[in-house]
């Protein structure tokens, strides 16, 4: 009976193995649920989850097994109503939306992706981005469309990841939430991490030991080297909100493996280009709002500054005042963005947007101008660049 | 079931943290703990040795920490300078082998109790350096060409602040449990607990307070168990009415000695503000 409840458990997106299974079978021929319903379960979380991001997903696959409910989970995924989707899909896409789908390759492909994806989930979860949620009562949520894929998501908030909004009921904090497949960035990023030597000795030098040793006639003159510290300063900037929408998925996976691998980062935001004012929090409420002149000032020169952007607007909103989408700016975007750069000498720019695009965006010319190049796609080998850049 | 870990005296288990602990003791698995701040991970370890009367052995992470040194370090340098200072004792490579923490709880005697605190500060790979260790509790020093093994398996609990993602693998050979904030009831019982005969009211009022201002939207970090519980000692010590702690007088609304709980300016500032903002429409 437990193999269908295990089956239902990875189905629901709990990526359970085998071996964890049959520790929790050990753990129930030792004794240890007692015959009681509540115990059963919380052993069963013990062994079964290893996230408390996923104690939400189990819950709702243990309520519906030992309910006898399973239809919330049963999602049919080869008899996915193309027409139901389409005419979602009416409702929610704006028109340019629509013309950047016919762009990369047409409806039809589009929907053929979303399929497989399904079809995908019913076999194996692959990652918190490809799993359609089964959330309150509905299978399908609110249809959502980036071109790095396709995500099916239930009143999906805007500058959220779509998976996440099932997983925010209890336990969640989602800012600080990584991503699987985060880990290639990681390593990366990594190469980010100088080793800088400074401190107190403490590893053993031995090119120095060797060299000393051979000056005193053969005495042995022990040499040491400081201990190794990160000591790597980040400023992250990210752009959200308009254009970056679609990049979302990708700067929050940038943004997670970042947070994880460096002592010192601080992240802002910013809409389209960095002005006057930065803000740390990307729902932009209550008061988060930092003169970016403060940043400055509280920011050495020794941090490496990174932005995340798509560079992706009007022309004007880089080289005109009072030409933000938000706001009256007092001085152009060039202007705070030079400020910015002359202030922190090791930068780069990191943009989502298809490298291709790059020429055909008049905007995006006039930032990588400004940057004097220093624009790298974010992909594996563009991070590898910028890194090279940057330490 | 009886015997096992029940909590102590001074520490309150939820029934989901005994659950947890015990399975992880009679299946010998380490047992990976995460949660909140200041909701007890690291005191758990010893309050399960405490509990179970087993030794402790602590192996506190640092972010330059590297599996090996739980395992054992080879003072090579000791070693060379010894030779030259023709010390007998470079006769043997046993003199130079350091045992970490590992090794130590390796070999004691009676099963015992190891805490690997923090684990998500090291390096990312540093977990899956340890796999082999933990899951056979075995390990080869290559120096002397011995392996050691565990004499008893030892009670294995891990803690991590969720700095990192733990790798896959490692995840796999670890139960897991994450401590939630306590609720109220739960709350109550662990003041109780820490102060006995402290007056009723003065702990609902206390605690009332304390919630009020985790609800605070914005705070920078919300404060914890630990903090409410030296915020307590410092009220009892001051001696203050449980009438203080009320927030019906909009004079008062700041709670006293309300340092212990919030530890960094811009949460003292957003507070202020709060309770200015809060004064001037209740006028």
């Amino acid at each position: 009976m437990l193999v269908k409840f295990f089956f239902l458990l990875r189905g629901a997106g709990v990526p359970a193995s085998i071996p964890e299974f049959l520790t929790l079978l050990e753990a129930l021929a030792a004794g240890l649920a007692d015959a009681s319903a509540e115990r059963f379960y919380h052993l069963a979380r013990t062994c079964l989850v290893k996230d408390e991001r996923h104690y939400d997903r189990f819950d709702r696959a243990f309520a519906a097994h030992f309910k006898g409910v399973e239809d919330a989970f049963s999602l049919p995924p080869a008899d996915l109503p193309a027409d139901w989707l389409a005419k979602l899909a009416e409702k929610h896409l704006s028109a340019e939306e629509k013309a950047r789908i016919a762009a990369l390759g047409g409806w039809e492909k589009l929907m053929q992706t979303l399929r497989e994806r399904l079809a995908e989930q019913k076999g194996r979860h692959q990652g918190g981005d490809k799993w359609v949620g089964t959330a309150g009562t509905s299978p399908y949520g609110a249809y959502g469309y980036n071109p790095e894929g396709v995500r099916i998501g239930q009143d999906q908030s805007r500058h959220r990841r779509a998976v996440k909004v099932w997983d925010r009921r209890e336990f969640a904090n989602l800012d600080d939430d990584v991503e699987l497949g985060t880990r290639n960035m990681k390593l990366a990023l990594r190469k980010l991490r100088r080793f800088a030597r400074r401190g107190a000795a403490e590893e053993l030098a031995l090119a120095d030991t060797i060299d000393a040793t051979a000056r005193a006639g053969g005495w042995l003159e022990v040499k040491m080297v400081p201990e190794r510290r990160n000591l790597v300063k980040v400023l992250l900037l990210l752009d959200i909100g308009g254009s970056m929408d679609d990049h979302v998925r990708a700067s929050a996976e940038l943004f997670s493996a970042a947070r994880s691998e460096f002592k010192h980062l601080e992240q802002f935001y910013f809409h389209n280009m960095p002005y006057e004012r930065l803000w740390r929090d990307n729902r932009r409420r209550g008061g988060t709002e930092v003169p970016t002149f403060e940043v400055m000032r509280t920011y050495a020169a020794d941090y490496r500054l990174i932005i995340v952007g798509d560079a992706t607007m009007s022309p004007y909103e880089v080289s005109h005042a009072g030409a933000s989408v938000e706001h009256w700016n007092a001085e152009s975007g060039e202007a705070w963005l030079r400020r910015l750069l002359n202030a922190y000498p090791h930068h780069a720019w990191i943009n989502p947007q298809a490298r291709p695009l790059w020429e055909e965006t008049p905007s995006i010319a006039l930032v990588r101008a400004l940057l004097e190049s220093r624009m790298y796609p974010l992909t594996l080998a563009g991070l590898d660049d910028a890194i090279a850049e940057l330490v | 079931m009886g015997g096992g870990f029940q909590g102590t005296e001074r520490y309150v288990a939820t029934p989901e943290l005994t659950a947890a602990v015990n399975a992880a003791v009679i299946l010998s698995r380490p047992l990976l703990i995460k949660g909140e701040p200041g909701t007890g991970k690291t005191l758990l370890a010893s309050e399960i040795a405490t509990s179970l009367a087993k030794p402790l052995f602590e192996w506190h992470i640092k972010s330059t920490t590297k599996a090996q040194q739980g395992l054992y370090e080879y003072d090579a340098v000791s070693r060379l300078r010894d030779s030259q200072l023709g010390d007998a004792r470079v006769k043997d490579i046993h003199n130079y082998i350091v045992k970490g923490d590992l090794w130590e709880a390796f070999d004691s005697d009676v099963q015992p109790v190891l805490l690997i605190d923090e684990i998500d500060k090291a390096d990312i790979e540093f977990p899956n350096d340890l796999l082999r260790e933990l899951d056979r509790m075995e390990f080869y020093v290559y120096e002397t060409r011995q392996t050691v093994r565990a004499k008893h398996r030892p009670i294995i609990i891990i803690t991590s602040n969720n700095e990192k993602e733990l790798p896959d693998a490692f995840l796999r050979r670890c139960f897991f449990h994450y401590i939630r904030f306590p609720d109220e009831a739960t709350m109550t019982h662990i003041v109780d607990v820490h102060f006995p005969g402290l007056k009723r009211e003065l702990v609902r009022e206390a605690l009332a307070a304390f919630f009020a201002l985790r609800e605070t939207p914005g705070l920078k970090k919300k404060p914890t168990t630990s903090e409410l519980l030296d915020w307590i000692k410092l009220l009892v010590a001051e001696d203050i009415a449980p009438e203080a702690l009320r927030g019906t007088d909009s004079r008062s609304l700041i709670p006293p000695l309300h340092g212990a709980l919030l530890k960094n300016e811009q949460d003292l500032h957003l507070f202020e503000q709060l309770v200015f903002l809060n004064r001037r429409n209740a006028r």
